[in-house]
């Protein structure tokens, strides 16, 4: 389905839509957070882009694991930490394989979600990435046997709820749960800044593998 | 002697509270800073951290302490990513940054082990600033 250098232009890609909305995540994280989300993960994605781009002679699994690195000491929230968890996961479960098919991406996926649980000792509900991520996965394996495409476009729609169900939520990580109760009727800008990326991966593997 | 370093988000948080503790320890304790990116924005990062940890430590072990959230989960993620011995001696205490700060430098420059040091620094939590 995606081989490295396909992967490098997906990652590529993410680079763009986090640049393209990176005032509207930094809006968003000034309305409960400190003010940075937007501009920490632009500056994470592009120093990845930057590393990463000369990788395609390299195994996936060595690509998203340096991705995972590169965000760990260049965005500067916890989002970094937390991003470059899911990154070095999602790279050591592909392992030396150069191409990643459809069961591989779950695989990856899963990794991602148990290592931003771990590292951010956090669960669903709590107003963060994960409540765009988790309900993503369970979209995906559940409508798997739909067919591929079916299956990408039910992750594309769970995050966005995810997302919305955000607003719902009072923050109890980070730095909204200073806000408590203040922080509710807010979109969490972690679990947008996941359901972009996973936007991206899903319009990418649209378009160029004629799903 | 147990090393000491401070994580902060900010540069000048770290900066003065390393001043502050300079006062009382007049240079006889191993102390660090982490604090802010690279490029001097406001936040925290794992490389540096873990850097900053493998610098500190002779041998005695480090304590941490750290501010906000990611400083946190930067320096859980730094500890991990270390090599032993230094990754089972280096600690996180569970304390406020500046009075943990100081009384953490404090105790190490009196010679207390790791286990001690970190005990008394989080023992700061039950202090009453109003008396």
């Amino acid at each position: 389905m995606v081989n490295s250098q396909e992967l490098i232009q997906i990652l590529t890609k993410i680079n763009e839509k986090i640049a393209e909305n990176k005032d509207y995540l930094t809006q968003l994280d000034s309305a409960i957070g400190d003010a940075d989300h937007g501009i920490n993960m632009s500056k994470g994605f592009k120093a990845v882009v930057d590393r990463i781009s000369q990788m395609k002679d390299k195994d996936c699994g060595s690509i998203l694991k340096t991705a995972g690195m590169t965000l760990v000491s260049t965005v500067g929230g916890a989002s970094g930490p937390l991003y470059g968890t899911a990154f070095m996961r999602a790279g050591q479960v592909v392992g030396s394989k150069t191409e990643l098919n459809f069961d591989d991406f779950i695989s990856l996926l899963e990794a991602a979600l148990e290592g931003i649980k771990l590292r951010g000792k956090a669960q669903r509900g709590e107003k963060t990435i994960i409540d765009s991520l988790e309900p993503a996965i369970e979209a995906i394996k559940k409508h798997k046997e739909e067919g591929e495409a079916a299956a990408l476009k039910r992750v594309v729609e769970a995050a966005k709820e995810g997302v919305e169900y955000t607003k719902k939520i009072v923050a109890r990580k980070g730095r909204a749960s200073y806000l408590g109760e203040r922080s509710l009727g807010h979109q969490d800008p972690g679990a947008t800044s996941c359901y972009l990326m996973l936007k991206t991966v899903v319009d990418w593997i649209t378009e160029n593998k004629g799903l | 002697m147990v090393g000491i370093l401070l994580v902060s988000h900010s540069l000048k948080i770290a900066q003065g509270t390393l001043e502050l503790i300079g006062q009382m320890t007049k240079g006889k304790v191993r102390i660090d800073i982490a604090a802010g990116t690279a490029d001097n924005r406001l936040g925290t990062d794992a490389q540096m951290i873990k850097q900053k940890i493998e610098k500190t430590h002779s041998g005695d072990g480090v304590l941490v302490l750290v501010d906000l959230g990611s400083a946190v989960i930067s320096t859980e993620l730094a500890i991990e990513n270390l090599d032993e011995p230094l990754k089972s001696t280096t600690l996180i205490a569970d304390a406020p940054f500046v009075e943990g700060a100081v009384v953490a430098a404090l105790e190490a420059s009196f010679g207390k082990n790791l286990e001690e040091v970190k005990k008394l620094t989080e023992d700061v939590k039950k202090y009453s600033k109003l008396g």
